[in-house]
């Protein structure tokens, strides 16, 4: 390129390019037809940006997914999260309480025994 | 229909110009076609052939969706005005205006000459530079005070509740730097705009349009490949987005001018890029005589 100062710039990137060709600049209507209605050019972009973010997932992108301030899915995921957190929590608990009480029983049990035991040997 | 007359070729019209106003020689544009000037009147028009098969009606809409396509059409129509821009006066066409024939694009020529010819005597001898200020990523900056290391349960990671607590207070203290950034990206606007002869400020950039771009491995302007797109997400919200008029030879005093905004701005990354045809000029105000 012959721009005396394009070094200064940091470089047209792509998303610059579309930025101005496709927002801006004289319309006017060719022979051939195309309505490049703002709404149309929305559509243009929406595509590219949904295309590229399954593109971002596959390279391993996808931070957003997890931040409950960006996503719906992760604040239900979050709330999903601590609602298993806390049962689980409960689970646990009733475990270890109905295994501390068969411990106590068993205990009580041995202890029973071995008194028996002491009766029948005077 | 021309189409069939035509050898299966329309005709892609990229800038208008002064009649006899020279551009570079040897531009080359979409297809690698030869570009040429077709005159009428005071006016010209930079065109290439293109072929129907990929522009006429309906394939040219599908086409508009293939982003190799359009990143492909979208440099060449890029490269065509801004080389011509670069030398002479023009008044850059909005992607994909084609005609049938050469013909079609005099008789637009005659039809749009007076707004044409005004338009080009406003911007003749002009530039357009693009500003872009972001937020500077602020990572650097603890939620300091908050949170004492000593208070979370020793020798065990944060429970999914802290680590969210802990993202909020981090999130509202970028909120804070994040209007202060404001403030100065709207000071870097106003400075900018007195430097140069006009400005348009435009909204600012999708930084997922930019991401997607990146994401899908389209190398930048240089033909580099792009850093990635997590380049753009530390390069934090787009604070402004700002097209400047400038005359060709004041060129290096208003990028003097960015430099010096960018060095007393460090909680701003400002970008600057161009020189552009006039894209965003194209709407000046009709002056009635």
């Amino acid at each position: 390129m012959s721009y005396p100062a394009s070094g200064a710039g940091s470089g047209a990137s792509l998303a610059d390019i579309l930025e101005r060709v496709l927002d801006r600049g004289v319309v006017i209507v060719g022979d051939i037809r195309i309505n490049l209605l703002d709404i149309e050019l929305l559509t243009i972009k929406l595509r590219l940006i949904v295309a590229s973010v399954e593109r971002a997932e596959q390279m391993g992108i996808d931070w957003w997914r997890d931040d409950p301030s960006l996503s719906a899915g992760a604040r239900r995921r979050e709330v999903d999260r601590e609602n298993r957190e806390k049962n689980r929590e409960q689970h646990e608990l009733a475990r270890e309480n109905a295994e501390l009480r068969e411990r106590i029983a068993a205990l009580e049990g041995g202890r029973d025994a071995l008194e028996d035991r002491k009766e029948e040997s005077p | 229909m021309t189409t069939l007359e035509n050898n299966g070729r329309l005709t892609y019209a990229y800038a208008v110009l002064r009649r006899g106003a020279r551009p570079p020689a040897g531009l080359v544009g979409i297809g690698e076609a030869p570009v040429h000037t077709v005159a009428e009147g005071r006016l010209a028009a930079l065109v290439s052939a293109v072929p129907a098969a990929e522009f006429d009606q309906p394939q040219v809409r599908e086409r508009l969706e293939d982003l190799a396509w359009l990143e492909a059409t979208a440099r060449a129509h890029r490269r065509v005005v801004d080389e011509a821009a670069a030398e002479v006066g023009v008044l850059p066409l909005r992607l994909v205006t084609v005609y049938h024939d050469e013909d079609s694009v005099r008789a637009a020529l005659v039809a749009h000459a007076e707004r044409f010819g005004r338009l080009l005597a406003r911007l003749d001898g002009r530039l357009e530079w693009g500003v872009k200020a972001y937020a500077q990523a602020t990572e650097g900056r603890p939620a300091a005070g908050h949170e004492p290391a000593a208070r979370r349960p020793a020798a065990e990671a944060e429970t999914g509740r802290e680590f969210l607590r802990r993202r909020l207070r981090d999130r509202k203290v970028k909120d804070s730097a994040r209007q202060e950034a404001d403030g100065l990206a709207r000071t870097v606007h106003d400075t900018l705009t007195q430097a140069a002869e006009d400005s348009r400020l435009h909204r600012p950039q999708d930084p997922k349009l930019a991401e997607a771009v990146a994401a899908s491995g389209a190398a930048d302007g240089d033909g580099h490949a792009p850093a990635g797109s997590r380049a753009a997400v530390v390069r934090g919200p787009n604070l402004l987005n700002g097209a400047y008029l400038v005359r060709r030879e004041e060129a290096g005093a208003f990028a003097e001018r960015v430099g010096e905004l960018a060095a007393r701005s460090p909680a701003l990354r400002i970008e600057l890029t161009g020189p552009w045809a006039p894209y965003s000029f194209t709407d000046l105000p009709d002056e009635a005589p």
